[in-house]
């Protein structure tokens, strides 16, 4: 190797190594400061290990966020499965069973993934107080199904349309009819799509704040990032409480995205590269 | 007999997407219909049963040119400065993490689970985390003391300081130059994709434009009664940095899935015809990668439009200084009952998310039928 190759494999390194200290620095420092004790967190020495190790924020998080922590489980577990089987009904239609219009209408449903949540928030509110939804983890689960089908559609079909379409005339020609091709060869190869949609609607489901916010504030079925907002929220906090708490709310997605990251990019790239 | 079975099955498809479909547009094109009426009438408080007088866009006319309303407008330019900043940072530290992580770097896995791990978090974590970074006296204020240096004083989300002011008089001018530039560019690459008659028809659009702001057509307009000031408020900065600290290893992660997808035998051609390895980046690889840039500024600027969480929990919703649309549409509906007014500034969002992904969409669809 030249010299000059060595200098530029070292300075690559060196920003690499920079770069990925900065965006280490919020772990470090919310790590730090919930291992503090209320009266060991002093500006002057926040950036110090804490002194000694103090596991009791952990254990106040605990018993203030458990409910809320539940709530969001609620929530997350019946949403996600709802709008990822919905999605793969639709993905296996919109690929499979084009029809006049099919992919215009499809557009029209996509276009309910980019809507600020704003300009549908007050007839939401108005709807779901109407029908007895407002303010409950139902309610919320009618949200997130709808407003999740046009990513869980456009997802499984871009993944179906990899499937080639004889597959589905063998199974015509074997007497299957729409809902046997769909359970006999369609779901059963559906596993990865699956994979990547469920852990999509998880995540988004599970960090989502603004319907979270508006349709359940203070009604004691808050989800976790509510919970988180209101402690953060107020003046003059103990800000052990608040990072612990940061840390229960945020472990579910990061354990996800460390295990299944590959699954979890995948769903990034799906909702901006179109098909 | 075969004909029936098909449109057995043709009418059981349908069956089966049409609840998505009713969901969907009661949910998405109702709600967003009845929005927009709610926003042309006087719709205010929480009584129930109350009689609505359909008003117009009077909202709308309030809210760009009422006295009261300087709130809405300047959550118009905090919103524009934002995406500005949040775009160039995301684009450019992407880009440059992704061409980083090109160089056969070991542990490259590692280094892009670090870059990307903010991704996975919600903006409420990742706001409070910062917020506490910016604590006027401890937090990144403090880093330079880890050293030894003057701890700094810089009062991140709480500063009050406006810099690069415009009043909203000029508001009506700086559109048309900023049409002016926009047509130029747009001629520029009409004339060089050879679709002359589309470069003379934007070049018209900005040479009309042109006469009239020298004509004086701008001042006609009178927006406000007074030259109200605006400007770039110091308080967002932090908002930008937290925000660009998110989303920048989603860039990182669209260029390298660009870059990885350029064949290698272009690169090697290259190589063999003595391009350096800047010459390969600047003539063939950053070329390639242009229409992720524009899909990435079509996603990152409809996040950006949209802003919410991060504000909420940084520096509260009801924080003049730091107010966005989102923030403050939620304000004035749900702790303001204001809700016409509150209808209207939804509207304004909404439109201006259209005006960024209907293009696209209706792109996506062409190209799509083309093949």
């Amino acid at each position: 190797m030249s010299r000059k190759k060595i200098v530029n494999r070292f300075l690559t390194y060196l920003l690499l190594l920079f770069f990925m200290a900065i965006f280490l620095v919020p772990a470090y420092m919310v790590v730090i400061t919930s291992f503090k004790t209320p009266a060991q967190i002093d500006l002057a020495t926040a950036w110090e290990l804490p002194n000694p190790w103090n596991f009791q924020s952990f254990v106040t998080a605990w018993d203030a966020f458990a409910p809320f922590l539940l709530n969001s489980i609620n929530l997350v577990l019946p949403a996600t499965l709802l709008s990822s089987l919905l999605g793969s009904l639709n993905g296996y239609v919109l690929s499979k069973w084009k029809f006049k219009g099919s992919n215009v209408l499809f557009q029209l449903m996509l276009f309910g993934m980019f809507i600020p949540y704003q300009s549908i928030l007050i007839p939401l509110f108005q709807f779901l107080n109407q029908i007895g939804l407002y303010g409950n983890i139902p309610g919320l689960i009618v949200v997130h199904v709808v407003y999740g089908l046009p990513i869980t559609t456009l997802i499984f079909r871009n993944y179906y349309a990899e499937v080639p379409t004889e597959m589905i005339e063998a199974g015509s020609i074997d007497g299957a009819g729409f809902f046997g091709v769909y359970r006999h060869i369609v779901f059963p190869i559906s596993l990865p799509g699956f994979v990547v949609v469920i852990i999509w609607q998880f995540t988004q489901i599970w960090n989502e704040f603004l319907f979270a916010v508006t349709l359940t504030s203070g009604t004691g079925n808050e989800p976790i990032t509510v919970a988180i907002s209101n402690l953060a929220g107020g003046e003059a906090v103990n800000w052990n409480l608040p990072m612990a708490g940061s840390i229960m709310a945020a472990l579910p997605t990061l354990l996800v995205y460390l295990f299944l990251g590959r699954y979890f990019i995948r769903g990034l790239l799906a909702g901006s590269v179109k098909g | 007999m075969d004909g029936f079975k098909f449109n057995r099955d043709r009418f059981a498809a349908i069956i089966t997407l049409l609840p998505s479909i009713i969901l969907l547009a009661i949910f998405v094109y109702g709600f967003i219909f009845r929005t927009a009426y709610s926003s042309m009438t006087d719709w205010q408080g929480i009584a129930a049963n109350q009689e609505l007088n359909f008003i117009g866009l009077e909202n709308y006319k309030q809210l760009f040119t009422g006295l009261l309303e300087i709130r809405f407008r300047q959550s118009l330019v905090n919103t524009f400065f934002f995406t500005l900043f949040f775009i160039t940072g995301c684009i450019s530290l992407g880009l440059l993490f992704a061409v980083l992580l090109d160089q056969n770097i070991r542990f490259e896995g590692f280094f892009r689970l670090i870059f990307l791990y903010p991704m996975s978090l919600s903006f409420i974590v990742s706001g409070t985390v910062w917020r506490w970074l910016f604590n006027p006296s401890g937090g990144i204020n403090r880093l330079p003391a880890l050293v030894n240096l003057e701890a700094l004083d810089i009062r991140w989300l709480t500063d009050r300081t406006q810099v690069w002011q415009f009043t909203w008089l000029q508001l009506p001018a700086i559109l048309g130059y900023a049409l002016i530039i926009v047509m130029v560019i747009l001629a520029l690459r009409y004339r060089r994709e050879g679709s002359m008659w589309k470069a003379w028809l934007v070049a018209g659009i900005g040479i009309a434009t042109l006469v009239w702001l020298l004509t004086g057509g701008a001042e006609k307009i009178q927006l406000l009664s007074y030259p109200e000031k605006h400007g770039f408020n110091l308080a967002m900065v932090g908002i930008i940095i937290a925000a660009t600290w998110q989303m920048a290893g989603y860039m990182m992660a669209m260029y390298l899935a660009g870059i990885r997808g350029i064949p290698d035998e272009l690169r090697e051609a290259a190589r063999v015809d003595g391009a350096s390895e800047l010459q390969i980046y600047r003539q063939i690889i950053l070329p390639m990668l242009q229409p992720i840039t524009l899909s990435a500024m079509i996603v990152l600027g409809h996040i950006s439009l949209k802003i919410f969480d991060l504000i909420f929990v940084m520096t509260g919703p009801d924080n003049s200084a730091t107010d966005v649309p989102g923030t403050l549409m939620f304000v004035t509906s749900f702790r303001g009952n204001e809700f016409a007014k509150g209808a209207a500034i939804a509207t304004v969002m909404l439109v201006m998310v259209a005006l960024v992904i209907v293009p696209y969409l209706v792109n996506t669809l062409r190209s799509e039928q083309e093949l």
